[in-house]
């Protein structure tokens, strides 16, 4: 009996001051930009904030399986590209053709996981490698594909889910539908993965794979479920991003490191064990702040880059000392 | 330890210094004046065909250049790397089609790199097969040294970008960057009132072609009095296009948006419309996409672009030389039309691709439009 309810104890105090340093980043951000320009407190302000960063959010969501199984996903930027510019020439302004197209999307995506996953596990190629090696091979197909440019346009069914905004509500006036998929997928992220066993299993590969295996643990199919998950948070993103931007043959160039920083920024750690959906998303949002928050300072290019770079800095040293004081 | 740190501060202001004076002058009056006189010139050549026009006067003669076909032209491209160039890409294999007189064409993609421009050009000259060489070159500096060398061989054409060098046969180019700033500024300047809100869009800092844009763009509006709210580089990405008009919008109103390139144009009318905000003045360049958006929605904007078809005048500059027919020299100014509400419908045209540029000349071409990927 005491052997159960110790640990218990010891865990509640230990939870108690443990809040993620991400979420006081990310408000002391968004109070910044408010103080910036007042109009970002309005319904179209955040709203318009959240529909632009769902697709990191999600992304950073599905990267964050692979990075607590002890990986890494590069070629999530590039399955963003053969998402917008497959579908773009697939769908061949037919409006009908929507659903068939975004099924084939996730197909695909699946597929791309599955691969990366064998890759890693039975080829014993480190992911870093097999998943760079995989987001070449994909620029080249999303390239062969279209000639080095679009060949078609994304239909307007098709871009609903990243575009359009639902209008006249009470309250917050227009609720975006991307905002509406970013809080779905990411309540099922979060729910598999720290409300199931393949969440502790992912955890607990990217912890110890060793110690794991001799658990019992499916050390292979569980990792290659995390590169799944990755890729189809990907499909997600690339159709999020076609909707609310349109075709372009270079849409998803930087989206995977991207997601990883988002993930960091969330804390979790890079070689595995360790990492929330809900602070990676924070994270990915946090991300988005700062681009804006510098948008509105106004200031020059360069210097942007230099300040980008700095407060991503110190936000991940916020994120790691964190770590030093709970010991985990 | 004092005197190593003067020292070392001394040679950082020296070398800064010296990147100073290197850096290339973007912003040049006389050019800017040159380029605005060149945008109203009455062209010569023939009617209706801009990509055998010229603007300039002066002919040099080929005749020593002349030879029995058929001819295996070598082409050394850049890249072809944006939609720009694969419609370019695209006029000039069309344009080498309808010359029974050229056997072959050798065609080496530098894929964007200087260093392998460099080895392509040794490459073509020491094969021995070229009757003539075409070059688009990557970067002007450092490609000169190897069009120099290949001038001492056989006849050289260059064209899009130039090198400092005047041995070529002869430099093919549309009127320039400045020229495609004034042709959007000045619209915007007819159609707004003094004061008015500009928002500047940039693709990305440091691109001669793109930095004169820039700056003769900014004298025009700055001169007409307008107010410049910003100028911001999208690095030619439709997402962070729309985020930053998106942005710009919620701080003030925009009365009118330039643009050094209009390949997200389209993006930045959406951030518009989706905001519930009228479309204001636009300038955009002449993809499909954009001339479309202007068209459906009855906007209030231009097209100033930069024509595709001199990827045709290059052929047609090569062959003469051939040929032994004098061609315009050291420069072969071509036009350089910008699209206005009056002509639009002329150039809009929904069976082509979304990144199609409409002023490619290439309309009558016989494998139009499916070599450029239209249905």
């Amino acid at each position: 009996m005491t052997e159960q309810t110790l640990p218990h104890a010891d865990r509640r105090k230990r939870q108690l001051p443990q809040i993620n340093p991400v979420y006081f980043v990310l408000a002391a951000l968004i109070v910044a930009i408010v103080v910036m320009n007042p109009a970002f407190a309005e319904p179209t302000g955040y709203m318009n904030f959240l529909k632009r960063a769902a697709p990191l959010a999600i992304l950073a969501a599905g990267q964050l399986y692979v990075i607590v199984s002890g990986g890494f996903d590069l070629s999530v930027g590039s399955v963003i590209t053969l998402v917008v510019v497959g579908s773009s020439i697939l769908s061949n302004n037919d409006p009908n053709s929507t659903w068939w197209v975004i099924a084939t999307m996730f197909a695909i995506g699946a597929g791309v996981g599955l691969i990366n996953g064998l890759v890693v596990c039975y080829l014993k190629v480190p992911s870093l490698i097999a998943t760079l090696g995989m987001m070449i091979t994909l620029n080249g197909v999303a390239f062969m594909w279209s000639g080095g440019s679009p060949r078609g346009y994304l239909t307007d069914q098709f871009r609903f889910f990243g575009r359009f905004n639902i209008p006249d509500l009470p309250l917050i006036r227009i609720l975006p539908v991307a905002l509406i998929v970013l809080i779905v997928l990411g309540f099922a992220l979060y729910w598999l993965m720290h409300r199931t066993n393949l969440g502790r299993m992912i955890h607990a590969i990217g912890d110890n794979p060793r110690a794991a295996n001799l658990a019992g643990v499916p050390v292979n199919r569980v990792r290659i479920l995390a590169f799944m998950v990755s890729s189809l948070s990907a499909v997600a993103a690339g159709i999020l991003l076609g909707g609310f931007a349109g075709v372009s043959t270079d849409v998803g160039t930087g989206y995977e490191l991207q997601a990883i920083t988002a993930a960091v920024l969330g804390g979790a750690q890079l070689l595995g064990g360790r990492g929330s959906v809900p602070a990676a998303i924070a994270g990915a949002l946090t991300l988005n702040a700062i681009f804006t928050l510098l948008n509105f300072l106004g200031l020059p290019q360069p210097i942007r880059q230099v300040v980008q770079g700095l407060i991503l800095i110190a936000a991940v040293a916020v994120a790691m000392q964190r770590r030093k004081h709970t010991g985990r | 330890m004092k005197k190593i740190l003067a020292l070392a501060l001394a040679a950082g202001l020296a070398l800064t210094g010296a990147a100073f004076a290197q850096a290339p002058n973007f912003d040049d009056p006389a050019e800017f004046a040159r380029q605005k006189t060149l945008l109203t010139t009455a062209p010569m050549g023939p009617a209706d065909m801009p990509w055998e026009q010229y603007l300039v006067d002066g002919m040099k003669d080929t005749a020593s250049f002349k030879k029995d076909g058929p001819y295996t032209v070598c082409f050394s491209n850049a890249g072809v790397n944006n939609p720009w160039r694969v419609v370019g890409f695209t006029d000039l294999q069309q344009e080498v089609a309808l010359h029974p007189e050229i056997g072959e064409l050798v065609h080496v993609d530098a894929e964007g790199s200087d260093d392998k421009q460099i080895a392509d050009i040794d490459d073509l000259l020491a094969g021995g097969k070229c009757s003539i060489l075409i070059v688009s070159p990557n970067t002007t500096a450092a490609l000169t040294p190897a069009v120099e060398k290949a001038c001492a061989v056989l006849p050289v054409i260059v064209f899009d970008r130039g090198v400092n060098t005047d041995c070529p046969v002869t430099f093919v180019h549309p009127v320039g960057g400045y020229g495609f700033g004034i042709q959007g500024a000045e619209f915007i300047a007819a159609n707004v009132k003094k004061g008015a809100n500009v928002l500047m869009l940039r693709i990305l800092p440091g691109v001669d072609v793109l930095e004169t844009r820039y700056s003769g763009g900014k004298h025009v509006l700055e001169d007409a009095g307008l107010n410049i709210v910003g100028a911001e580089f999208t690095d030619g990405d439709n997402a962070k296009t729309k985020s930053i008009v998106e942005d710009y919008l919620q701080r003030g109103t925009i009365d009118a948006v330039w643009m050094d390139a209009g390949a997200t144009a389209v993006a930045a009318v959406e951030a518009f419309q989706d905001g519930g905000y009228p479309i204001p003045v636009f300038v955009g360049e002449d993809q499909q996409d954009y001339l479309q958006t202007w068209q459906a929605n009855g906007m209030t904007a231009i097209a100033p672009t930069y024509p595709t078809y001199q990827w045709r005048t290059a052929i047609i500059a090569a062959v003469k030389t051939l040929k032994g027919e004098a061609v315009p020299s050291p420069e072969w100014i071509l036009p350089q039309p910008a699209i206005t509400m009056e002509t639009l419908d002329k150039f809009v045209s929904p069976k082509m691709p979304p990144l199609h540029y409409a002023m490619c000349g290439c309309e009558a071409m016989a494998n139009y439009p499916t070599a450029w990927g239209g249905q």
